[in-house]
């Protein structure tokens, strides 16, 4: 049976995240359909033709879809899932919104922040903030996943030549009004798919400090994260927070900057390949986690390691 | 307005946990439990609304064994009103916990329920979405802000992105991110007069709904532990460390 894939996407190109899930219903069928709800969605769909693994798109384009709210689109979903054995999305925040909306309406019970997928009926979740891992089965007649977009990699979005069918826009009675979306614009590689993350936590005591380890992430192509500890202070962001309320990331290189490393913190970094951390204090847990320690003042040390670097390129070019 | 507040009962934060050694879950005996934390946030939430003249009653539920009436003591030591346990030994899925706590709300006809995001056990980030599609109320979830005027409710939501701004209406289902408020210490006499407030048990069973799991867990292990690292002397050892021996840089 077919597969279907939820498309996360801000209605002109795909987020990574759903090219990470299109990899993991590979390990299901190999007749995967792309889901694409949104707006003015003619060119999105003609360019997602072409990711490698999919065998047809299904959009459903209306004005009403432009800001995804979960209420317009579960029903929709709901709609075409007799046709699947699986419906997968990815557990960001927008599939974290959604799915279980169509588990309400189809009487299915969700698996979430599935990590790998041992069969069709069986699959691997962390819980308690991935300090243990659960491997659940089920035989509900659809399977209903949201996907750990760093867990799989992403799937090639050249090669392929999927079919396009569309699906009526069906309304629903909506009490909620879109009034707007505060996101911050960076030149940076996005957090969650970032080769290289450069976190900062309580340490840097301010935002104004912040600003040092932006020019240590600029100087290495990296992402910006922080603790929680660093955003509840006002440091940064939310859309910077690491960690098991915050955002997963699994990159070749975490450093952790003034972190102490609460367990919270850990269960959204610790499957990064090679993890650093850079701390005053020797006790603190994230020396526990990390392959390289570095017990100093941030304040002498960031500085220091921009310097190396500049050398290192130096001595390259 | 009359805004019920779900709340969990979960291991503590701050708990490290241990996987039973047949593999057959987390242990959970004596070992602390605690409120769930971002529930505590729906239960400052609520409480605020009924301290600004907003919420006229406010009713916490968990859904639970004997023991969760601790969790509830807590939500009232934290000024919720009254509370109600739906008394199980069983683990119930995100999908019959919304069941639940929709019978309830047939009952307490609540015009506001808040909740936390997600349970820091099962991390499933379920149960409001669920119960807000099953009530056909307006979702607003993880949300940092919140202001309700009349019958308009605005919310400020926590995305991937950064914030989302929503406007919407009573009756409505909200889940609570963790920098929505900072939920209050419970002072000794509000402890003591918590002991004075009304806790209704209901026997989940008497609601006639279907909690039977859809999902069944096979095993649950430790996750792989990672190689001890090396601490390094200077930042010239780390730099060279990772260009040469690492090769992340």
């Amino acid at each position: 049976m077919a597969v279907l894939v939820i498309a996360e996407h801000d209605n002109s190109s795909l987020k990574s995240s759903t090219l990470n899930t299109i990899t993991a219903a590979k390990k299901l069928s190999d007749d995967i359909h792309l889901f694409i709800l949104g707006s003015n969605i003619d060119e999105l769909t003609n360019k997602s033709k072409d990711i490698h693994l999919l065998s047809k798109i299904i959009k459903c384009d209306n004005e009403k879809l432009k800001n995804f709210l979960p209420e317009l689109s579960a029903p929709l979903i709901s709609n075409l899932a007799e046709n699947y054995s699986h419906i997968l999305a990815p557990a960001s925040t927008f599939g974290k919104n959604l799915l279980p909306r169509v588990s309400a309406l189809l009487d299915i019970t969700q698996i979430s922040d599935v990590i790998d997928i041992v069969s069709n009926d069986t699959f691997v979740r962390p819980i308690y903030a991935g300090n243990a891992i659960s491997q659940v089965q089920t035989n509900q007649k659809i399977n209903l996943l949201t996907i750990r977009p760093t867990s799989f990699e992403k799937s090639e979005d050249s090669g392929g030549n999927a079919s396009i069918e569309e699906t009526p826009f069906v309304d629903t009675d909506l009490k909620t009004i879109f009034i707007n979306r505060e996101v911050s614009k960076s030149d940076r590689p996005e957090l969650g798919n970032a080769r290289i993350v450069v976190s900062g936590g309580r340490g840097l005591e301010n935002s104004d400090n912040f600003k040092l380890l932006y020019e240590l992430a600029d100087k290495l192509n990296a992402a910006v994260g922080a603790s929680r500890a660093a955003v509840d202070s006002g440091y940064i962001g939310n859309e910077y927070q690491v960690g098991q309320t915050g955002k997963m990331v699994a990159p070749e290189l975490y450093i952790a900057i003034g972190i102490s490393g609460a367990i919270q913190h850990l269960a959204g970094m610790k499957e990064s390949k090679v993890i650093v951390a850079i701390n005053k204090d020797l006790e603190a847990p994230i020396f526990n986690v990390a392959d390289y320690g570095l017990s100093s003042d941030l304040f002498q040390a960031i500085p220091e390691i921009i310097k190396e670097l500049d050398l290192l390129n130096q001595i390259e070019s | 307005m009359k805004v019920l507040v779900a709340v969990k009962r979960v291991v503590d934060y701050k708990v490290q946990i241990r996987v039973k050694s047949d593999n057959s879950g987390v242990e959970t005996q004596n070992v602390k439990m605690s409120v769930n934390p971002p529930d505590e946030n729906a239960i400052e939430e609520a409480v605020k609304l009924k301290e600004q003249g907003l919420a006229s009653e406010t009713v916490a539920v968990s859904i639970g064994d004997e023991k969760s009436q601790d969790v509830l003591r807590t939500s009232m030591a934290m000024g919720i009103d009254k509370s109600i346990l739906l008394k199980t030994q069983n683990t119930l899925e995100p999908l019959a916990v919304a069941k639940t706590l929709m019978k309830l709300i047939e009952k307490e006809k609540p015009d506001l329920v808040l909740m936390g995001k997600q349970a820091i056990d099962d991390d499933s980030n379920q149960t409001g979405q669920i119960l807000s599609a099953l009530l056909n109320w307006p979702q607003g979830c993880f949300i940092s802000n919140l202001k309700i005027e009349g019958n308009k409710v605005s919310i400020s939501r926590e995305i991937d992105e950064g914030i989302e701004n929503l406007e919407t209406s009573l009756p409505a289902v909200l889940t609570c991110d963790l920098r929505l408020n900072t939920p209050r210490f419970a002072s000794l006499p509000n402890i003591m007069k918590a002991k004075k407030k009304p806790l209704d048990i209901i026997d989940i069973d008497s609601l006639g709904i279907d909690t039977t799991p859809r999902i069944k867990t096979l095993k649950v292990i430790e996750p792989p532990k990672r190689k001890a690292g090396v601490m390094v002397s200077d930042v010239k050892e780390l730099v060279k460390k990772l260009k040469y021996e690492a090769k992340v840089i």
